[in-house]
């Protein structure tokens, strides 16, 4: 990720439009990718400028086409430019070919991925590519690869349509191998071992679903657009209930020892058949967010999203938007093609979903999401949409979470509990996650820079519990893999160096302090539920105070710039000029 | 002479593999010292999210793979079972690979000549088998498959039955 970040910087002019063709769009994998470490293996991310956010936009998935663009001989990719007509981009070991996409062209990434393969007679073909929503530019749209597997926060999807890129596919036939090979199989080894212990339980079992039941015993847990923070149907839309109903497999990817990807196939009633992946975050949004208590409709919802390529979390919060603007009158039943659309209609949920993935009627106002749609439509609405710096939040309550609170504020890439995974600390109980303090500015730095790490590695996430040690482990599998001895303290500065490049870029797209910050209700509506979180809310006084703290403990300004000393300090000097004239 | 089949192949559980790819990249390391699925002599087929199978040599008791091969390059041992390649004879020419139903027999991307499954036989024991974080891999012969599949089926037929006796002890 670190990676590509520098090389978007590097090949990228100040201020462009996301949509502008000399936008890059940088696909990279890490220097784990190709090997057999477990879950190491197999990950990729996308960098460009994000439609959303206007800063850095950065998503990452796993499967195989990361390992398979490895094999055939890239760290990175660099796309650049607009094809006139349609096209797919071919790269079969050295050989790099542009063709015709035009009968791809409508095509669910997942169909496009057999269409593909089915021309270029390869059955081993690995493809990423975007569905309708990213040919149509919806600022939601992801990049799909292995039909279930998204890129899929800060709409890159819709740079890649902008270019008129259909799909990426990859033949890779090298070999790869390590530095250190048989220290390094005895480290896999182990990991395989401990991958089948306490550390991976979760994502093996009940999977992140299990955290429904969590989240709404704990009050933080969004619902209905933030009109409540638990959620009377969340029995129904369980982990428990969906691993008991709905769970046909639990598959892995490639080189992963844990396995995680509850593979979910509605039984019977009107959605009977839909087969799709199921994540907490996903059904969070489809679901109790939109007041939405049927998990066939929330499968079917989740498939929907994968057929269109779009960020299925976007997609349900922009839904949950809608509704609540429907309930409160600022949307009518006919500006919505006549759904009856309040909180609850599972049947209006999916409708939307299809509607958003088209662009058709009023989906056509939600496709870019909720900031974008209450910038169309006005009335104050911009008080109901639930995103910060223009990407729609996740399945947390930030007004009862305050070390996640400030984890989103200040996350590059906008709403995300992927960029520090602060929220761990309210959770667990490790902090009084109903105070704004000092010292949680430190708590979420630490956390981002292991996690600039472990998406740069590319490692998955699921399997941070595993690197009992933390740096110090991974320091060792960076030793193993590439030969540079590494000690955890140089790993942890190179952390480091990712956010201050983070935060380098944002700054020259213009994101400033004042795009730090929460959702309107988040900082407005108390929590009205009865329980432990009543009443909670941010303040702006409790978010200066996060964030005066977080900008200090990174050495930066009180306006979040890095200070001269601290470039320095990281070796970063090259990147001084772009914010100091 | 009537006489248990001996011969013991890997065999994959489609209950149980997941599509992870363990199984080629332990083998393509344990054959060619590398991390490459292309060199691996058990390959993994995903039909969709549900259907995941690793497929390899199933030491066919009549195998069409070395009836095929016009130069006799492929011979198989009668006690093992274990089809092998004369490298100097084989010239790469995929008669052995049409002939087998499963596409357990590969030509190598470097070498020119094909490749199969023998079991690991330097290392004593198949590495697929012994890394499958799943346990979905198998050293097994066709009689203990039959005599599994029968078991299941009657489990089966009986589930009120054997519910009845796991209760009782």
């Amino acid at each position: 990720m670190g990676l590509g970040m520098r090389l978007w910087l590097e090949n990228s002019k100040p201020k462009i439009d996301p949509f502008d063709p000399e936008n890059p769009l940088v696909v990279a994998n890490g220097p784990i990718s190709g090997t057999m470490w477990p879950t190491g293996g197999n990950g990729h991310t996308f960098v460009s400028k994000s439609p959303q956010s206007f800063g850095l936009g950065e998503a990452k998935a796993h499967g195989t086409f990361g390992t398979e663009l490895k094999r055939a001989g890239y760290d990175a990719v660099i796309f650049r430019g607009k094809a006139e007509k349609p096209v797919y981009v071919w790269i079969d070991d050295d050989s790099v070919q542009l063709l015709d996409a035009s009968g791809l062209m409508g095509k669910s990434p997942g169909d496009t991925e057999d269409a593909i393969r089915e021309e270029l007679g390869d059955y081993y073909i690995r493809v990423a590519a975007i569905g309708v929503a990213g040919e149509k530019l919806s600022r939601m749209a992801c990049i799909i690869n292995d039909r279930t597997r998204a890129a899929g926060r800060t709409g890159l999807g819709a740079v890649m349509g902008s270019k008129n890129l259909k799909a990426i596919a990859v033949r890779g036939t090298h070999d790869v191998t390590v530095a250190k090979l048989d220290e390094f199989m005895e480290y896999v080894k182990e990991f395989h071992e401990r991958m089948k212990g306490p550390a991976t339980q979760k994502y093996r079992t009940l999977g992140t679903p299990e955290n429904v039941l969590v989240h709404n015993s704990l009050s933080c847990m969004p619902t209905r657009n933030f009109n409540n923070s638990r959620f009377e149907g969340a029995e129904k839309v369980s982990g428990e209930c969906l691993n008991e109903k709905y769970l046909a497999k639990i598959i892995g990817c490639s080189s992963c020892a844990m396995r995680c990807e509850h593979t979910c196939v509605v039984p019977e009633g009107p959605y009977k058949g839909t087969m799709t992946r199921m994540e907490y975050e996903t059904l969070w949004a489809l679901g109790p967010y939109c007041g939405v208590d049927r998990l066939d409709a929330i499968i079917k919802g989740m498939e929907l999203t994968d057929y269109y390529g779009m960020d299925s979390i976007s997609a349900g919060v922009t839904i949950g938007f809608a509704m609540d603007c429907y309930e409160r009158g600022i949307l009518s039943q006919k500006e919505l093609d006549g759904l009856d659309a309040k909180f609850g209609n599972a049947e209006a949920m999916v409708q939307l979903v299809e509607k958003i993935g088209k662009r058709e009627g009023v989906g056509d106002l939600l496709a870019d999401g909720a900031k974008f749609a209450a910038d169309r439509i006005g009335k104050d609405s911009y008080k109901l949409a639930a995103t910060i710096k223009g990407v729609e939040t996740t399945g947390y309550d930030l007004r009862c979470l305050k070390t996640a609170a400030l984890g989103f504020a200040v996350s590059f890439r906008g709403a995300d509990h992927n960029r520090h995974g602060a929220y761990a600390f309210d959770v667990k109980g490790k902090v009084n996650r109903l105070i704004a303090e000092k010292g949680r500015g430190k708590l979420v730095r630490d956390m981002e820079d292991v996690y600039n790490l472990i998406d740069s590695f590319i490692v998955c996430k699921f399997s941070r519990g595993t690197y009992y040690k933390e740096l110090p482990d991974m320091a060792k599998l960076y030793t193993l893999v590439t030969g540079f001895v590494t000690t955890p303290e140089e790993l942890k500065k190179a952390g480091e160096r990712i956010e201050n490049l983070a935060k380098i870029i944002n700054l020259r797209e213009g994101l400033s302090r004042k795009d730090d910050t929460l959702p309107y209700k988040v900082m407005h509506d108390p929590i009205p539920d009865e329980g432990p979180s009543k009443g909670a809310f941010v303040t702006q006084e409790e978010l200066d105070l996060l964030l005066d703290d977080y900008y200090e403990s990174r050495g930066w300004t009180k306006e979040g710039v890095p200070t001269l000393e601290k470039l320095k300090e990281l070796g970063m000097d090259d990147l001084i000029h772009i914010i100091y004239q | 002479m009537v006489k248990i089949h001996e011969r013991k192949f890997v065999s994959a559980d489609p209950d149980k593999c997941v599509g992870c790819q363990v199984c080629e990249y332990i083998c393509s390391l344990t054959k060619e010292k590398a991390f490459n699925p292309l060199k691996s002599r058990i390959r993994v087929v995903r039909i969709n999210q549900l259907i995941n199978l690793a497929v390899t040599c199933r030491l066919c008791e009549d195998p069409p793979c070395v009836a095929a091969c016009p130069r006799e390059s492929l011979t198989q041992s009668e006690e093992t079972g274990l089809i092998s390649v004369d490298k100097d004879k084989c010239n790469g020419c995929g008669w052995c690979i049409e002939a087998c139903d499963y596409g357990a027999i590969m030509l190598h991307p470097e070498n020119k000549v094909v490749y199969v499954c023998d079991l690991c036989k330097e290392k004593g024991e198949p590495q697929c088998v012994k890394w499958c974080p799943e346990e979905a891999l198998e050293v097994t012969t066709s009689d203990v498959l039959a005599q599994k599949a029968r078991i299941t089926a009657v489990k089966k037929l009986f589930q009120e039955a054997v519910k009845e006796t796991q209760k009782a002890t």
